[in-house]
């Protein structure tokens, strides 16, 4: 029943000698992993359904360079940089939204000392400023009253001090928000960053998804939110991991809002 | 006999601020071993921080119980320093309570120093149950066996007798003016407000006037040579932070805590590689010949710059950092503050060498391997909540990236599942072996 999602491309938007109002920085794991594919998904319906002229770059996107900064590689991430941005200023991109807050704190922090200079939002700011717009609107739906508990992304929250922007949404569709005795500034990562998602972790006694998983559980929420992909495979394993996933769901916002809309 | 006593009391004073004033330039010669970094700018928001994180100690009430405390050991610190000089004006001219022409003001100011020192004895005992009989994780760590531990608990011994001798001097004089002595008693009636030191007054009463002007001379001398001796003990313990909070918390990273810095000198290689028209065999231009190229990433406290090493002697190994890290948490190696501990150690070391031999040479040691472990500086997730939970602003994680970063640009010595995902990222723009050109199927998926 599906059809095929309409998502356009720089490459056919300069062709048509036009220029879109947002780039949509769809991210690695956004493009190829496929669990995030469906956030992805999730959030072009969202902006389709707020009429957003946006485009994507496809296969002119490239990793950010992030997780090599972050595990070391100044000199890839530089690399990666500076195709990133000359294609990024070849199309004289003004505005980029992501999914992923790897990518938002890369390009937002990183990126202009090299000479990137752009407006960057995290998909749930941009999505906040549309419903404040009236460009989308969100109300309660299959989600209201449930017992819901955001998990803070680390380079959303303490990286770039964005708690509302999620919260926000989540009050929108009237969810019973609670939070995990450790969240925002607090909050406690969920094991993925600085390249720990593509490794084994050290030795240990336990593992840090599995100990984050463990606080979420303890809200007894239904639903397990998030707003970065990595976080989302993280809970996702650790939800598993504790046999939960039967009554437990680990979303990201803009799914719950693309569900509770029926998009 | 008095100027005799005058007379030490000045050699005494001199020769305490004059080590300490060499200890300091020592800290100083040894955070300059690192590299530059200019944090010059915006003067005002470094101000308004130091006064809001350092002066108004706002990251040390997160946790409520050790805050609370601390702003009383802290508070009480800073206003006993009045009485400090008071001291310090009657031992270089022979006088006897020299601000007490201030009336019935000092009668506040002796009131609420009592009180102090009172909450502070209470503070510090409260400090020493919570380091020695109750079981908090932070204060067992592997990283505070031995020394760490001794020196956190010689500093809340020290406290703990100085409050004791000012309440005990305070007695003792008290009872001398209540027996009319010469020297003590004023005509003006009692001088100072005794709301603590009263207490102790059972003990003092049956005593001569003689044995009351030995304890309190014996108490005053110990109180100002405990001082002097707590202001040199400074440099050798972890207890710098009572003046380094605030240049630290000032010279702190004001941007998003996310934002990493970008290597310069790989910059420079950057442009060099993407440039079409430069010349790969071009000879290095005049006068940079004999020029080193310069290390990517530190091994060593020489590679840091000076705000990390400044970090490292600011660090009073409170924990807060290694007790909210995720990789700590979970039973890995790594311990931010163990990080910062390390980074003095070493720091200390080689300035060490460098008071022996007027310079560094080589001892065939680094900071890497030798203090902070490969393993350690893995287990990092870069979530910055080392950099949240320091009430003084020390940034561990910058450190343990400068560390990685020497691993994998000098030694390619990232782990191998690191490795791949990197050569991923080269090969086909993903950390995962994934073709570029598959970038947007999802779009046509169903």
């Amino acid at each position: 029943m599906a059809e095929a999602l309409k998502v356009p491309t720089m490459a056919e938007y300069m062709a048509e000698g036009k220029k879109p109002e947002v780039l949509f920085w769809v991210g690695c794991a956004g493009s190829f992993d496929d669990r995030a594919k469906k956030i992805t998904k999730a959030f072009v319906k969202l902006l389709h359904e707020a009429g957003v002229d946006f485009a994507v770059l496809g296969t002119e996107e490239s990793c950010t360079g992030d997780p090599a900064k972050r595990a070391g590689n100044e000199f890839l991430f530089q690399m990666q940089a500076a195709t990133n941005i000359e294609v990024l200023n070849g199309y004289e991109i003004k505005k980029v939204v992501t999914a992923c807050p790897h990518c938002f704190n890369t390009l937002k922090n990183e990126y202009p000392a090299l000479g990137g200079n752009y407006e960057v939002m995290h998909h749930t700011q941009f999505l906040k400023t549309l419903l404040n717009e009236g460009k989308l609107k969100v109300e309660g739906g299959k989600f209201k009253g449930k017992r819901i508990t955001f998990h803070d992304p680390c380079y959303l929250g303490r990286a770039n001090g964005e708690y509302e922007a999620p919260r926000d949404l989540l009050r929108k569709l009237e969810v019973e928000l609670v939070e995990m005795r450790k969240c925002k500034k607090n909050g406690l990562c969920c094991g993925a960053g600085g390249g720990q998602m593509f490794k084994e972790p050290e030795p240990g006694n336990k593992d840090v998804n599995i100990e984050r998983t463990e606080q979420a559980l303890e809200t007894e929420s239904e639903i397990i939110a998030a707003g970065c992909p990595f976080c989302n495979t993280m809970m996702t394993d650790g939800v598993k991991n504790k046999e939960k996933e039967d009554s437990v769901a680990v979303m990201d916002v803009a799914e719950l809002i693309a569900e509770a809309e029926d998009l | 006999m008095q100027i005799l006593a005058q007379i030490l009391f000045v050699i005494a004073l001199v020769a305490g601020i004059g080590f300490f004033a060499r200890n300091i330039k020592r800290v100083i010669r040894n955070i300059k071993l690192g590299r530059e970094i200019d944090r010059s700018d915006r003067s005002n928001e470094r101000f308004a921080k130091m006064a809001r994180v350092a002066m108004g100690q706002s990251k040390m009430v997160k946790r409520p119980f050790a805050g609370f405390l601390h702003i009383i050991v802290y508070v009480g610190f800073i206003i006993i320093n009045i009485e400090v000089l008071e001291i310090i004006i009657d031992g270089i001219f022979g006088t006897h309570r020299i601000f007490s022409f201030l009336g019935g003001f000092y009668n506040v100011l002796i009131f609420s120093f009592e009180i102090l020192a009172f909450l502070v004895l209470v503070g510090v005992i409260i400090f020493w149950t919570r380091r020695n009989i109750s079981h908090i994780q932070r204060f067992l760590a592997r990283e505070l066996k031995g020394w760490p531990k001794n020196d956190a608990n010689y500093i809340l011994y020290f406290e703990m007798v100085l409050m004791i001798l000012f309440l005990t001097m305070n007695a003792a004089d008290y009872q001398l003016q209540l027996n009319g002595a010469d020297h003590y008693a004023s005509e003006a009636g009692i001088m100072g407000s005794f709301p603590i030191s009263q207490y102790l007054l059972p003990w003092m009463e049956g005593l001569s006037n003689s044995t009351l002007i030995f304890i309190e001379r014996i108490a005053w001398w110990l109180h100002i040579l405990g001082i002097l001796f707590f202001l040199n003990y400074l440099y050798y313990s972890k207890h710098l932070h009572i003046i380094l909070a605030f240049p630290n918390v000032y010279l702190s990273k004001l941007n998003p805590m996310g934002e990493l810095n970008n290597l310069e000198s790989v910059k420079k290689e950057v442009e060099l590689m993407m440039d079409p028209n430069a010349d790969p065999f071009a000879a290095p231009a005049e006068g940079e010949e004999d020029e080193e190229p310069e290390k990517f990433g530190a091994s060593d406290i020489f590679d840091l710059n000076q705000v990390q090493l400044l970090n490292a002697y600011t660090c009073t190994e409170c924990g807060r950092c290694t007790s909210e890290c995720p990789a700590n948490q979970t039973g890995k190696k790594l311990s931010p503050r163990k990080i910062m501990m390390d980074t003095r150690d070493r720091v200390e070391e080689v300035g060490e060498i460098i008071n022996k031999n007027g310079k560094f040479e080589d001892d065939g040691k680094k900071l890497l391997d030798d203090y902070i472990l490969r393993e350690e500086l893995w287990a990092c997730t870069t979530c910055n909540a080392c950099v949240e939970a320091c009430p003084v602003g020390i940034d561990p994680l910058s450190i343990i990236v400068d560390m990685r970063r020497y691993l994998v640009m000098e030694e390619s010595a990232a782990p191998n599942e690191l490795a791949i995902a990197m050569t991923n990222i080269e090969n086909n723009g993903a950390p995962w072996p994934y073709n570029q050109m598959d970038r947007l199927n999802w779009a046509q998926e169903k």
